[in-house]
Parts: C-alpha cells; structure tokens; sequence
C-alpha cells in the first residue's frame, strides 16, 4: 500500500553530469551579470534575454530537447546540474525557463512534425519565450473550470476570454494556453484543449500586475476575439487536460523546488563569518545543511525516476511539497536571526534580501500547484481517496 | 536477501508480545539464540570469519527491518561491534552495545551515561578519544533511567582495569551509533506510517472511512514527506566500500531523522486517537522507540551543531557544496 515510500531509494548524479557541472561554472563566471544579492534572490524572476542567448549559444535552453532541432540531447542529470548552478548562481533564468522546461517538451511530445520544426529551434536558440495561459479569475486551483473558449471557424479558430497570472506574458513570444473547445465549464475536464498563441495578434491584451515586492513579473491577459490559424491547437482537441497533467509533472519535477531562497541562505552564512557571529547559529546552519542534503538527494531520486523514463507524478508533488517548506522556512528564520537584537547592525544587501524574500516566499506553495492541492495528490497516490 | 531472512525470525520470534515480555524484564534468551544461530550476528564479518561480508548499504535495508519490529535487544549494535571488534582483539560472547559516551570521574571511575541496553548488554563498546574500549556488563553498576519499558541505563565502573583497548580514529563510535539509530528510526517510521495508513483506511467516522476526510490526508500526507526524508537520509549514512559509516553523513542522518521522530509519533497518535496510546495495541512499542532513538547518541540539536561547525570549517562559500560533498 506504501508502495510510494519504496520510491524513495539513493540515487546519484552520474559522472557525466558532474563534469558537466564545471562546463557551467565557468559559464557563470564569465556570463553573471554583477549584481547585488537582493537582485540574484530574484533568480526565477530575473529576466534576461541577453542572458538566455548566450547560454543559448552553448545549447543550453532545451538542452533535453533532440540535437536535430537545436537541444543537446542531455538528459534530466544534466538539467538537474545545470539548474541547480543557475539557481545557486541566482542567474536571471526567467526569460527562457517555461518554454525550456514545459512548453519546449510539451511540444515535442504532442506537436506535428511542423509545429515542432518551427517552434523548437526558436526556443533553442532562445528566440521564442513562452508563458502558460492555464489560470483564469474564476479557474485557479479548479482548472477543470476554465472558461476562456476557442471556436470554429472556416480558417481556424476564435479565441475570447481572460487568462490570469501569466508569468512573463508581456515579454513572451507565445502564450500555450489551456481553454474550452466544446461543453460547458460545468463539464470540467472534457472539451479543454491547449493552443499555442501569438501574442502579438490583433485581439491580445495585456495588462501587468505589480506584486508585492514592487515586481510586475505576471499579467493579466485579454482576448478579444482573437483568429487564430488552423495549426495554432496542439495535440488533440480535447486532450487538453491529459497533456496539462503531463506537463504539470514536468514542472514540479526538477530541483527548482529548493533552492529559490538559497541565494539568502548563502549571503546570510557568508554575512555571519564575516562578522564572526557564526558559532550563535551553528545548530540552525547545520540544520539547514541536513534538511537541504535530505531534500536534495529526494529531487536526485525523483530526476533518476524520470531518466529511466517513468513519469514520477506523486514522488514529485511529494518532494515539491516539503521542499517548497524549507524554501520558506529559511527567510522565516533569517528575519528573526537579524533581528534577535534590535541594536545590531545588519548587513544593507542582507537586509533587503530577506526582506524581499519574505515577501515573495508565500508564492513558492503556489505556483505549480498549492499544498493543499498537493497533499491531495500525495493522499491519492497512498490510496485514500 | 537478508532482510527478507531477518523478517521471517522476527516475524516469529520478535512478536508484540515478545517485545512487551523482554521490556518488562523477561529474557531475552530466546530472541537472541534465535537469531544468533541463524548467523544474523556476523553479517558483517569477512567470509574468512564465517560471516556475510555485507557492505553497509546491504546492511541497509537489514536495519530497517529491525526498527521496524521495535527490536528489544542490540541486534544493530552486536553487528557493527562485531566488525569494530574483528582484527583487534577477541570478540567476546553476547549482546554488545554502544555507549554513546564515556566520562572519568576525579576518583578514577568510568561512566557511560544512558546506554542503550544497558540493563541487559554483556559488554559494552566506549571510545575514549582515540582509543576503543571494550568494557564488561557483569562488573558494571547499571542504573536504570525508571522510564517506563526503557532497557537504557547509566553504567559506571570502579576502574577500567579490566577493559580492554585499541586504536580507533576518535569519532568513529559516536558516527556508527548515530547512523545505527537514524536507521532504526527510519525504520520504525516506516513501519508507523504502515500502521496509520492502514488505520485510516480501516476506522470509520460519521458514515466513512477517516482516510477520507481531507484534513486527514493532509496531515498523512505531510507524514509521508518525513518518512521519505528520514529513509533517504539514513540510507546515505550506509554507503558501499566503506568500513564504518562517514561522519558528515551519519550527522545528518541522525539529525533529520531524530528530527522527523517527533512529528511522525505525533501525526500517527493524532490520527489513531485514543486506541493508539493504549497499552494494548501496538502503535505505542514503535513510538516509545522513536522518542527513545531519538535520544540515543545525541538528538538533532546535538548533530546539527557537529553538521553547521563542519559546514563552517569547510571553507565552502556555497551551501549546495557542502552537502555535495555529503553525499556522494
Ligand atoms: C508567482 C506566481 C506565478 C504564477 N504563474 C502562473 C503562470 O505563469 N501561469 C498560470 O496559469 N498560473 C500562474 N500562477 C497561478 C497559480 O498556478 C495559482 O495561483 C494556483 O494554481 C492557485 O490558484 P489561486 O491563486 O486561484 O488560488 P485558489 O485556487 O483560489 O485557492 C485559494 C486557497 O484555497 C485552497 N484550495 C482550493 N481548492 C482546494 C481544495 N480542493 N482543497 C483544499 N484547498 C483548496 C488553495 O490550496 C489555496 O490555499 C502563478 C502564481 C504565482 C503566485
């Protein structure tokens, strides 16, 4: 019955990866732009095109994608080295990161042969950035709900509605989006199917919105009737939701789930042996380290699942779910460590970095998923509902 | 392969009420014969020695069974001493244990503060800086702790005229210790987590099962997170090719899964309710053991200090490469 907990054996990087890791060091440190620590903490938020490019150029945006449409056929090892660096690095990644880890692969898994000529190559050479037009107003941890409808036309389609939340919408190429082809929203799953949109068609609207940390990195997006082309639906019509579900494994799956507050980390272990203030807080530094190396060797696990080709749906859920815990747990902690004294001096650049991610740390059990959502999935995966 | 083997003894020869019996202050004779007969004692030991020649990580999954029946005798402890032991100096017969530390008092004497088994071990192993100890049980003063089904004691002993040493790098008993119980924890935790699943699926409450309500799945959701944590961490404290568990990775393994005891013991009461705190059934045996293990050779609080003081000598800038280096 438990059998979920057997899933959960050692596995390591291979060699190969490990070598791979000193190939992307060396890019960093020649390609990071300098910028100070509140700045890297943003790291999934940081948007870079120039960035992108350049690590483009070593074919490292869809770098699993297939060598004949520009990817490198590496496999999730080296992705997971190649995150875990960019991450650690807090490297501006958002300009390429949905089409790298979702869109690239949903394309080639469900795409024809042409879409995946045109559009592979554009994300490979980090030309096309992509957003994903799952959440509406009324269609948040209910996507069975959606609303926004794409109807028939004699040359392809129309599209109207509203999407919301879309990371990145004003600066991407293409929006895949999830809507209704057929039914109603009280049919739920059946009648959904996914698009690919141009944003820059007559009929898209989009309006930023500013968060709490003064960022605008999501929008709202409007769609006006827009016409759409007969090839701009991909995969079946009224698949939409098996290939969401796949695609959402995808991005639960990597080691993205751990390491958004680490920049944090780093700085504030650096800020105390700088100050000699480290031996106070060794029991919460060396927790630190086991919580991370335990979660750290779950995500390997999880990633050696999806090499040998399973799709580790529940394992990753369950790893996105406590390691989103301890990505939040370190800025909870960090503001009551600086803060334990009220006449110490602390450190500017520590200050407005956990300062910014307490703000923002509420999103990390959000977005790809709340927890209450998945601690469902993790109850199904044991067998209770 | 061993595991599966051990299973079948203990299946049989470490029931509840055996547990419950040898707690209460039955012998442990028949466990033990049972299980020192069928070889269980030198899987360790070279094939020379008429043993097993397991590497640790084979002993993995071995002690995960045995935390898993809340075993009542130093099964885990008598293996690893064994091993510690061969190639320095007679092992001797009996239960061995670990002393999880080791003072000399001003007036000569030794003590070993709350030895696991230490009411009922034939001898006890205690490193003294660079130097391991062999110390014998029949001429110590055990104290026992009082608690309630607890074989832990303080052991002192006049003078260490009768003990018997060698060289062994210091850190190294304090490691195997703090390994041996992560993984009986895991084990334990593993074993609970069965328990409360099935429990869940089995009581029913207002017209269903309880498993049903979402505010119980949750929290055996949350349950198995922790689970899984503890199993990967303590299997990285037993890794092939190495004679005794690394110390960075023991470290860790001892403070996550000590760590994770509480939590685990506490959802699976929480969802138990009162059944589960009876003397009667047997939840408790395996929770007693995790507040128990989670003491043993020092709690989280203890092993995280040791993982942050290394982490802060290592001379690494970088969090992620510490605990690369942890794990490899
Ligand atoms: C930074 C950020 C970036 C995002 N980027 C994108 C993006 O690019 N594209 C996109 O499509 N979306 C994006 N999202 C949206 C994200 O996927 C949603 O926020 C998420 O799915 C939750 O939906 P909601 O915010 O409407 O909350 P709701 O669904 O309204 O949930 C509110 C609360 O109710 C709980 N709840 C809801 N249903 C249940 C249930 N059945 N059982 C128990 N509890 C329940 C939830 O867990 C939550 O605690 C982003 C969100 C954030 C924060």
């Amino acid at each position: 019955m438990t059998a979920l907990l057997n899933h959960f054996r050692l596995a390591s990087l291979p060699p190969e990866a490990e070598a791979f890791r000193e190939e992307v060091k060396d890019f960093l440190a020649s390609h990071m732009p300098d910028s100070p620590p509140d700045v890297r903490a943003r790291s999934w938020m940081g948007f870079s095109a120039e960035f992108s490019r350049a690590m483009a150029e070593r074919g490292w945006v869809g770098m699993t994608l297939p060598q004949e449409y520009g990817g490198a056929s590496l496999n999730a090892f080296s992705r997971f080295v190649l995150v875990e660096e960019l991450l650690v690095a807090g490297a501006p990644v958002s300009a390429h990161w949905i089409a790298d880890r979702q869109s690239g692969p949903l394309i080639l898994k469900y795409g024809t042969d042409a879409q995946r000529r045109f559009y592979l190559p554009k994300i490979c050479a980090a030309q096309a950035f992509f957003c994903i037009g799952m959440s509406e107003p009324n269609s948040g941890s209910d996507l069975a709900s959606v609303g926004t409808r794409a109807t028939r036309t004699d040359k392809g389609w129309r599209l109207s509605g509203r999407k919301i939340w879309t990371t990145n919408a004003p600066r991407c190429q293409y929006m895949i989006a999830l809507v209704r082809t057929s039914g109603k929203p009280e049919d739920r799953q059946r009648g959904l199917s996914q698009f690919i949109v141009d944003l820059s068609l007559p009929g898209v609207t989009i309006r930023p919105i500013r968060d709490l940390a003064g960022d605008a990195h999501f929008s709202e997006v409007f769609f006006d009737d827009v016409e759409l082309a007969d090839d701009a639906l991909i995969g079946q019509e009224g698949g939409g939701w098996e290939q969401v579900t796949a695609e959402l494994a995808f991005e639960r799956s990597g080691p993205e789930r751990l390491y958004s507050s680490i920049m944090l980390l780093d700085h504030w272990i650096d800020c105390l042996r700088r100050s000699g203030d480290a031996e106070a807080h060794v029991a919460v530094i060396g927790r630190f380290a086991t919580h991370l190396a335990t979660l750290r060797n779950m995500s390997v696990t999880v990633t050696s699942q999806l090499v040998q080709g399973a799709s580790p749906v529940v394992e990753a859920a369950l790893v996105k779910d406590i390691g989103t815990e301890f990505e939040q747990s370190i800025p909870a902690v960090i503001e009551a460590a600086i803060a334990a004294d009220p006449l110490a001096v602390v450190d500017a650049d520590l200050y407005r970095t956990v300062a910014y991610v307490s703000q923002v740390a509420p999103t990390y059990s959000l977005r790809g998923g709340t927890r209450e959502i998945l601690r469902g999935m993790i109850a199904r995966g044991l067998g209770l509902r | 392969m061993f595991a599966e083997a051990i299973e079948e003894i203990l299946k049989d020869q470490c029931t509840p009420a055996v547990v419950r019996a040898i707690e209460a202050g039955g012998s442990p004779a028949v466990l033990w014969n049972a299980i020192s007969d069928a070889g269980f004692l030198e899987l360790l030991a070279s094939e020379n020695d008429g043993g097993a020649a397991l590497s640790l990580a084979e002993l993995f999954p071995v002690l995960i069974a045995l935390g898993g029946y809340a075993i009542p005798v130093p099964l885990a402890q008598s293996v690893a001493a064994r091993a510690l032991l061969a190639d320095r100096m007679t092992i001797p017969e009996g239960m061995l244990t670990f002393a999880p530390g080791l003072r000399r008092l001003n007036d000569g004497r030794l003590v070993c503060p709350v030895v696991p088994f230490g009411t009922i071990a034939d001898h006890v192993l205690a490193q003294d800086e660079g130097r391991l100890l062999l110390l014998p049980g029949a001429s110590a003063t055990r104290t026992a702790t009082g608690v309630h089904g607890s074989m832990v004691a303080t052991m002192s002993w006049q003078i260490d005229a009768d003990s018997i040493h060698t060289d062994l790098a210091a850190g190294t008993l304090s490691a195997f210790g703090a390994a041996l119980h992560a993984a009986l924890l895991a084990g334990a935790m593993r074993r609970v987590f069965d328990m409360t699943l099935q429990y869940a699926n089995d009581r029913s409450q207002f017209g269903k099962s309880i498993g049903k309500f979402q505010a119980i799945q949750h929290q055996i959701s949350v349950m198995a997170e922790h689970v899984a944590a503890s199993l990967i961490a303590a299997e990285a404290a037993f890794p092939a090719g190495v004679p005794t568990p690394p110390p960075l990775a023991s470290a860790i393994a001892k403070a996550r899964t000590s760590e994770a005891a509480v939590l685990v013991a506490s959802i699976s009461h929480a969802v138990h309710g009162a059944i589960g705190v009876t003397e009667e059934y047997d939840l408790q045996l395996l929770t007693r053991r995790l507040h128990e293990w989670r003491i043993a050779h020092g709690s989280e609080a203890h092993w995280n200090q040791i993982v942050g003081r290394s982490l802060l000598q290592s001379g690494q800038d970088r969090i992620v490469d510490f605990v690369r280096s942890a794990s490899v």
